[in-house]
């Protein structure tokens, strides 16, 4: 655990929603849409830290593991059906030993032309704490695993189990990383300020999250599909003067299990039936950022914060 | 063993309160208030800006709705974060729109990091609402007297400079107190509290160092409570408003004047989702024929220039 703990994380400016360089996105679209399933593999016993214990029963945890489990056996193809059905190509949030464990799921999203970027080893494998050395490792490993079983280079991450250090994103940046997926701060793509090198967040959401929803927020599904079409009518308003970013991050296991799958489906089917969306994924998003964007929002930001 | 003697001795068993700080009264056999322009309700509408440090204090206690994870906690800190940088400016348009003239807190260390947006609000002219530091430095009795006081003069001193008002109204972070709190907010010229949930209505207070008032600021009309941690939706957020206000409304016809307090954080109400439930709540509210909007020292000031 850091004792050099800091009231700011240090890693945006304060940059108002209102007077904002004008957003847009290809074909005049309002909204940038994607969805994230988080595919994961949670080990049955990792090594103990004592910043945080993996499960809340006593090892074995076989309700909670054999719950996450679900989504790869049962929930992500169930999940993938209807993405398929919408048209939606994933951007898998991955931990990487999927891949070892279950090509298969690897293949089938791979086949679809998804894109894949890294949500670190394993769900279980924390970074409280870790050096920067050994965070690299994670990074350097995440890159390479995902390049010789899909052949992508990753883009984007989602630090695992949403666990950080203060370095975390000077070293995304400095591996090359284009997007993090780990602030939750804005509608918007915004740069993220680096040691080194470039680094923006493109929104997914803790918001719609199904986890979330589900599991923190107690909501049921119907309720969940109604929260998914409010926010999204809201950020297709407001993308009509500058575009938004709507992600909808899922878990296989929550989303994909049968009582539930109907509303990610009423979901899907109402965005994509909207003409001003761009159903796209991460990197895309991220890209035409880069190109398109991210100098005149470092400007604006820069202006807002007394610089030129 | 039996209990010692002690607990069987009752030093405050009598008429009235067990402290001094206020009177017993009952509600409905109080002198009637008359509100400006004939109203039977003020809407006292309370936009909370926070400032939840990453390595937020939690002495006595975490201040609810912050840090939850092992630190660092991106996630929560970057989920409160949106709200002053996204969320609070739905809202602003949204009270633009419904002619709702609000108090605003904030934190004094928000108003330093954030001044574009302390000057957003002394601009309208809206009541600004010292919250203490942040939401870090709660107020106890494990402070000594000048420590506390300390706090008190900061968030106060801060805020008066920074706006120009003259900010006579305190809401301590979390609703947290010492003995003390009560004196030293006098003593740093408060005219008003807001911690107390005990009343419908503003009532007179004594303290150490001269009067103050209580207003009462909602705590179960107050979207934190309402959806964070009693767990309930936006829509059932607006149906309360709603009905809180028909109730209200209908005891003003033979009681006399009457306050609906409604707080909003905008890094709850203000995400999209959610903005078009709180529409409809205040809409709703603000259709009823003889409401006074106002901010909390314009309620004050009705309610002390008539005799009680």
């Amino acid at each position: 655990m850091s004792t050099d703990q800091r009231a700011d994380p240090g890693l945006y400016d304060y940059w108002p929603y209102e007077n904002r360089p004008k957003l847009t996105w290809p074909n005049g679209a309002r909204v940038a849409f994607w969805v994230a399933p988080n595919v994961e593999f949670y080990e049955l016993q990792p090594p103990f830290l004592a910043a945080r214990p993996a499960w809340s029963r006593p090892e074995p945890d076989v309700l909670a593991y054999s719950l996450r489990d679900y989504g790869n056996r049962a929930g992500h193809w169930r999940m993938m059906d209807v993405m398929d059905k919408y048209g939606v190509r994933g951007s898998v949030s991955l931990n990487v030993a999927v891949c070892e464990h279950h090509p298969e799921i690897i293949e089938a999203c791979a086949d679809r032309n998804w894109e894949f970027f890294s949500h670190g080893i394993y769900n279980t494998r924390y970074c409280y704490g870790m050096s920067e050395d050994d965070e690299r490792r994670i990074i350097a490993d995440a890159f390479e695993t995902v390049e010789r079983h899909t052949g992508q280079k990753i883009s984007g991450w989602l630090a695992p189990a949403l666990t950080h250090t203060h370095s975390t994103m000077d070293l995304l940046a400095e591996a090359g990383i284009l997007y993090t997926c780990d602030l939750f701060c804005d509608d918007q793509p915004q740069p993220v300020k680096v040691r080194d090198g470039r680094l923006i967040s493109v929104p997914y959401s803790l918001e719609m999250n199904d986890i979330i929803v589900y599991n923190v927020s107690n909501q049921s599904p119907r309720r969940y599909a109604e929260m998914l079409k409010a926010n999204f009518d809201q950020l297709y308003a407001e993308g009509a003067e500058s575009g938004t970013v709507m992600c909808i991050p899922t878990h296989p296991f929550a989303v994909g299990r049968p009582q539930r799958i109907e509303a990610f489906e009423e979901a899907l089917e109402y965005i994509t039936g909207h003409d001003d969306v761009w159903v796209t994924t991460g990197r895309e998003i991220a890209e035409y950022y880069y190109e398109h964007h991210y100098d005149s929002a470092a400007a604006s930001i820069a202006a807002a914060n007394g610089g030129s | 063993m039996g209990f010692p003697e002690s607990y069987f001795q009752y030093p405050h068993r009598g008429y009235g309160m067990d402290q001094d700080w206020y009177e017993w009264s009952i509600l409905p056999r109080r002198p009637k208030v008359a509100w400006p322009t004939d109203a039977r309700v003020a809407v006292w509408v309370t936009v909370a800006l926070e400032f939840f440090p990453l390595n937020q204090g939690s002495v006595p206690f975490r201040a609810p709705g912050g840090m939850v994870t092992p630190y660092p906690d991106l996630r929560h800190y970057t989920l409160r974060d949106y709200g002053n940088r996204v969320g609070v400016f739905r809202v602003f348009k949204l009270l633009d729109q419904l002619g709702i003239t609000p108090s605003v807190s904030f934190n004094s260390r928000l108003a330093q990091r954030y001044p574009s947006l302390l000057a957003n609000v002394a601009d309208r002219g809206w009541e600004i609402i010292a919250n203490g530091v942040d939401m870090g430095q709660l107020h106890h009795s494990g402070l000594s007297r000048d420590e506390e006081s300390a706090l008190v003069a900061e968030s106060f001193g801060v805020l008066r400079e920074m706006s120009g008002q003259p900010v006579t109204g305190w809401w301590s972070p979390a609703r947290s107190a010492s003995m003390n709190t009560l004196d030293l907010v006098a003593e740093h010229g408060g005219r008003y509290v807001c911690d107390w949930f005990n009343d419908d209505m503003p009532y007179p207070m004594t303290t150490g160092s001269g009067a103050l008032h209580s207003m009462p600021l909602n705590y179960e009309l107050d979207d934190q409570t309402v959806q964070l941690h009693y767990k309930q939706t936006e829509n059932e957020f607006a149906e309360q408003v709603e009905d809180a206000m028909k109730v209200l409304y209908a005891e003003s016809a033979d009681q006399g004047g009457r306050v609906l307090s409604v707080v909003i954080h905008p890094w709850m109400s203000g995400q999209p989702h959610r903005i078009k439930a709180l529409e409809r709540a205040l809409d709703s509210v603000m259709s009823h024929d003889h409401v006074w909007s106002a901010s909390g020292v314009e309620i004050l000031d009705a309610f002390e220039g008539q005799a009680q």
